[in-house]
Formats: C-alpha cells, sequence, structure tokens
C-alpha cells in the first residue's frame, strides 16, 4: 500500500480530493433541486474522507482512517434529519426546488 | 468528562420517561438533574485533567463554559413547558434533544482532539436542524430548517477539510500536537490553508459578516424557542470553542491573522447594527443584533492570553439578557403568527414586570451601566486596547450609540403606544426564568469580579 502512494505521490491524492470538495461546493452553490444538493454535500464529505486516508497511510497512523468512521455516521444522521425536513417541505409544498423557499426576507 | 456522561444519560432517561408514561415529571426532573450536573461540574473547578488519550480534557475553561451552558439550558428547558403545551406528548422529544444539544455544546469546549471536536459540532448542530424545523405544518418553520441545514453541513463540511489539511500536514488530531506544529518554523503550507478553513466554518456558525446571511432568515422561521437557543447557548458555544480552538492554532500567523480578525469584527458590528434599525420583527432584529454580538465578540481573539475573562463574562452577560429577552418574547407573542413590534405596543400597562425585564435586558444588551452588558463592552474593548488595535476600539463604540436606537424603538413601543388587546395571565414558570435571569445579569452588573477572578 505504501509503494503505491510512493509512486503516486500523496499530492495527487490532495488534488483529486481538491477537486470533488470544488465539484461539491458548485454543486451546492449553483443547483436549485434539494436532492442533488445534498448529493453535493455528500460529495465534499467523501471527498474529506479521500484526503483523510491518503494521509493516513502516508503517515503510517491510522487514527486518520478511524475518523473517517466518524465521520461517515455523522454524515449519514446529517442527511437523515436533511431528508426528513425536505419530506415536511415537500408535504406542505408539493415540491422540493429551493427557490419556492421565499417567505422570509428583509 | 463526568459532565458529559451525566448529560447524554439524563437525555436518555428523558426518552425513557416517554415510555413509563410520566410526561408531567419530565421537565422537574431534568431541572433537578441538570442543576445537579451543575453542582457537579462545579466542584472540578481548578481541577487540570484529561481522559481517553487526551480525548477530552479539564480544566478551567472548560469547567466555566459548561456551567454556564449548563445554566442556560436550565433557563430553555423551564420554559419549554410552556411553549410545547400544544404538543405536549412530544414534549420528551424536545427536551432530550436539548439535552443532547448540551451534550454537544460541552464536548466542544472540553475537547482535547479534533475528532471530539468534529463530533461535538456535529452533535450539536444536528440537533439545532431538527429544532429549527420542528414546527412541521407551518412553512416557515420548514424553510428555516432547510436553509440552516444546508448552511450548517456545507459549513461542517469546510471545518472538515480543514481538519483533514492539519492532520495532514501533523500527522495527528492532538491538540497538544497541533499547538507545537503552530509554533514550529517547519510547518507544511497546508497547515496554514486547514487553519483558514476552520476558521471560515467557525465564523459561519458564529453568524459574523460576510457570513451572516443565514441567520435572519432562520431566526425569523425557527419556533421561538429554538430561536432562543441558538442566540444564546448555540452563539456562545460556537465563540467558546472558536477562542479554544485558536489558542491552539494560530502560533506562527499573527498580524495577517489578526487583520483578517479586526476587519471581520467592524464589518459585523457595523452590517449587523445598520441592518437592525429597518426590522420590524423582533426575532429578526435580535439576529442582526447577534450578529453584532458576535462582532464584540470575535475581538476577545485579538488578545489569546489575556482575553479568557472578559469572553466568559461577555458570553454570560450576552446569554442571560438573551434568555430575559426571548422569555418577554415568549410571552407577548404566544398564539400569534408573527413577532412584529406592534405586539409589545402597550406592554408597559399590559404587564408592568414583563415589561420591565424586556427594557432591562435590551438595556444590558445595548451596554448601559449598571447592567452586565456595560461591563462586558468595557472589559472586551480594554482588552483590545492591551492588544493595540485603538481603529477597533472606536468602530465598537460608535457602534454601541448605534445599537440604542433600535432597542429603544421597542422599548418606546411597550411604553407610548396604545395597548390593542388584554393583558394575558402570565404563566408562573416564565416570572422565575425572567426573573432570575435578570437578577443574575444585574448581579453580576453590580461584582464584576466574581467572574473575572475566575481566570
Amino acid at each position: 500500500m505504501e509503494t503505491i502512494l510512493k509512486e503516486i505521490g500523496v499530492e495527487t491524492y490532495l488534488y483529486l480530493s481538491a477537486l470533488l470538495f470544488s465539484i461539491g461546493v458548485f454543486g451546492i452553490l449553483l443547483r436549485r433541486n434539494a436532492i442533488i444538493m445534498f448529493m453535493s454535500i455528500e460529495i465534499m464529505l467523501n471527498a474529506v474522507n479521500l484526503m483523510l486516508v491518503a494521509f493516513s497511510t502516508f503517515h503510517q497512523d491510522a487514527s486518520g482512517q478511524v475518523f473517517v468512521f466518524f465521520s461517515m455516521a455523522v454524515a449519514a444522521a446529517e442527511v437523515a434529519v436533511g431528508l426528513a425536513i425536505l419530506v415536511s417541505i415537500f408535504r406542505n409544498h408539493g415540491s422540493i426546488d429551493i427557490d419556492n423557499l421565499k417567505n422570509l426576507k428583509g | 468528562m463526568n459532565t458529559l456522561i451525566a448529560i447524554a444519560v439524563l437525555g436518555v432517561i428523558c426518552l425513557l420517561a416517554e415510555i413509563f408514561n410520566l410526561r408531567k415529571a419530565i421537565v422537574p426532573v431534568m431541572i433537578v438533574g441538570l442543576l445537579a450536573i451543575l453542582g457537579m461540574t462545579m466542584t472540578d473547578f481548578g481541577v487540570t485533567e484529561s481522559h481517553y488519550n487526551n480525548m477530552i480534557v479539564v480544566n478551567n475553561f472548560t469547567v466555566t463554559f459548561s456551567s454556564l451552558f449548563i445554566v442556560l439550558t436550565i433557563f430553555l428547558v423551564t420554559l419549554s413547558h410552556n411553549f410545547y403545551q400544544e404538543q405536549a406528548t412530544k414534549i420528551s422529544d424536545f427536551i432530550s434533544i436539548k439535552l443532547f444539544l448540551l451534550a454537544g455544546a460541552v464536548s466542544m469546549v472540553s475537547f482535547g482532539n479534533l475528532a471530539m471536536f468534529f463530533l461535538g459540532i456535529e452533535v450539536l448542530s444536528i440537533a439545532l436542524y431538527i429544532l429549527a424545523g420542528s414546527d412541521r405544518l407551518n412553512m416557515k418553520s420548514n424553510e428555516a430548517g432547510m436553509k440552516y441545514f444546508l448552511m450548517g453541513s456545507f459549513a461542517s463540511g469546510i471545518i472538515l477539510f480543514g481538519i483533514a489539511l492539519i492532520y495532514g500536514a501533523v500527522g495527528s488530531f492532538d491538540m497538544e500536537m497541533i499547538y507545537q506544529a503552530s509554533n514550529s518554523a517547519t510547518t507544511v503550507d497546508w497547515f496554514y490553508i486547514g487553519v483558514s478553513m476552520i476558521t471560515v466554518g467557525m465564523l459561519f456558525k458564529i453568524a459574523t459578516v460576510p457570513f451572516h446571511f443565514w441567520a435572519p432568515d432562520v431566526y425569523e422561521g425557527a419556533p421561538a424557542l429554538t430561536t432562543a437557543t441558538m442566540s444564546t447557548l448555540a452563539k456562545v458555544t460556537a465563540m467558546a470553542t472558536f477562542f479554544k480552538l485558536n489558542m491552539a492554532m494560530n502560533g506562527n500567523m499573527k498580524f495577517e491573522y489578526e487583520l483578517v480578525i479586526v476587519i471581520v469584527s467592524i464589518a459585523s458590528m457595523t452590517v449587523g447594527n445598520i441592518m437592525a434599525l429597518r426590522q420590524n420583527n423582533i426575532k429578526r432584529m435580535l439576529a442582526f443584533s447577534g450578529i453584532s454580538h458576535a462582532g464584540f465578540m470575535v475581538m476577545a481573539l485579538l488578545n489569546l492570553e489575556n482575553a479568557t475573562g472578559s469572553l466568559f463574562y461577555y458570553t454570560v452577560a450576552y446569554g442571560l439578557a438573551g434568555i430575559a429577552a426571548f422569555t418577554v418574547i415568549l410571552y407577548a407573542c404566544k398564539g400569534k403568527d408573527n413577532e412584529d413590534i406592534e405586539n409589545f405596543n402597550g406592554l408597559g400597562k399590559r404587564s408592568p414586570l414583563m415589561a420591565m425585564i424586556l427594557t432591562a435586558s435590551l438595556l444590558s444588551m445595548a451596554g448601559i451601566p449598571i447592567f452586565s452588558g456595560f461591563f462586558a463592552k468595557f472589559f472586551i474593548l480594554n482588552s483590545t486596547l492591551q492588544a493595540g488595535w485603538l481603529i477597533l476600539v472606536i468602530a465598537g463604540v460608535i457602534n454601541s450609540m448605534i445599537a440604542v436606537y433600535y432597542y429603544f424603538r421597542v422599548i418606546s413601543a411597550m411604553y407610548t403606544k396604545e395597548a390593542t388587546e388584554e393583558a394575558q395571565k402570565v404563566p408562573f414558570e416564565f416570572y422565575i426564568v425572567a426573573v432570575v435571569a435578570m437578577g443574575l445579569n444585574i448581579a453580576i452588573g453590580l461584582f464584576p469580579s466574581v467572574l473575572m477572578d475566575l481566570f
């Protein structure tokens, strides 16, 4: 495992996960469908997981991989709550387009 | 550490009480339990120790801030009984979520490892997403929950990216290793990118300009008691955590970082106050007032060595005034579908004590002497002056003068306008919470050294 990392270089993993993270950020900023925004949040969190695992191998230290478990559990809980809110919006409104949420402003 | 376990156990007991049909006993039992935990936490004062491989540390910083969070939660739980009267079957859910939120808050200040910090911030945020969207038939509450969820998890993603970069640079999540790395000259550049990303994420959570845009919408839409939780407990927790992170993280990049904090602070104070002038909804107005208070609180970061006491004093003063103000808002806007300032017309005649409490808490937020808000601003500006940022002190003083204007709009509505409706009976708990919170606020205003000497 370590030899592969040495051949490819840890920077490559860093670039890849930064790229994935940016895809997630732009997804949240540009898309207006709530499900796609949730997917973008997941992409952001998984980009970080990839980076944590790469660094964990790079440092030969297991704590990074343990952290990935925490962040996966947290991400699952977060999205469960988000979907619950989305369901109640769909019941009241009949649509999941974020642009419909315009009641609060001023 | 016992505090954290006891709070989590209390939350589970609250859920079990539902099964055994003890709903009526939940609020009193939880208050007694939280008071016991408060006593247990305070006995740890003066102790310095760490548990579970330095995952949780106990020192004076964590003990004092945890005690503050527990006190605020006691007030919020006491208010819950009346607020959730129409949803009495769900009261154990609401209260246990508040207790788990408190567990997240306590682990956010007592972390010794970034893993614990991340778990704490997520437990707190997820509990708040649920509470913000908890009035599920109300469109406004749904919208607030959704907006808070999207912005909050976006910020969590950024914080997580920062943590990963710091781990890459240091090779450990332990705060002591991070402290050493931040003071060494050979640290990789990733470290500073990571620190900046965590800073951005935390500024999101505290709601400072330019990351404040979610706060007014979410505060307005969420149920009033949740707004009280967000504007007192959550804001104070995020600020204490941000301060603790900064003590460990910014060794090498002094001046540039301070400049960013100064700009953020001036921008939050100014934007918060100017936007608050034209708000007609009191929850929205308090959201902007909270943004300007966040601007004051980040000033503590400029003097990391000496400002712990003044930050603690500020958070106590702000938290107590916020609880007192929201108690009156809950009373005056009960059964209404909005929280416009017109609802307060003639409150001085309808319920003199409640009007007096709201006046006192708004004066405390504005920074008028006798109330602790004045001394809070005084101490924090004093520590900023010690750090040599005169321009920030001038901006702070000008902003506290602007702030008086919009607080007085509410006060004049209460005393000079005619009442449009009959007086309602004030619930007993509201009296207790409002009087105790305001009494504590004035007490620490008269004897500031009680809190300042703790550090």
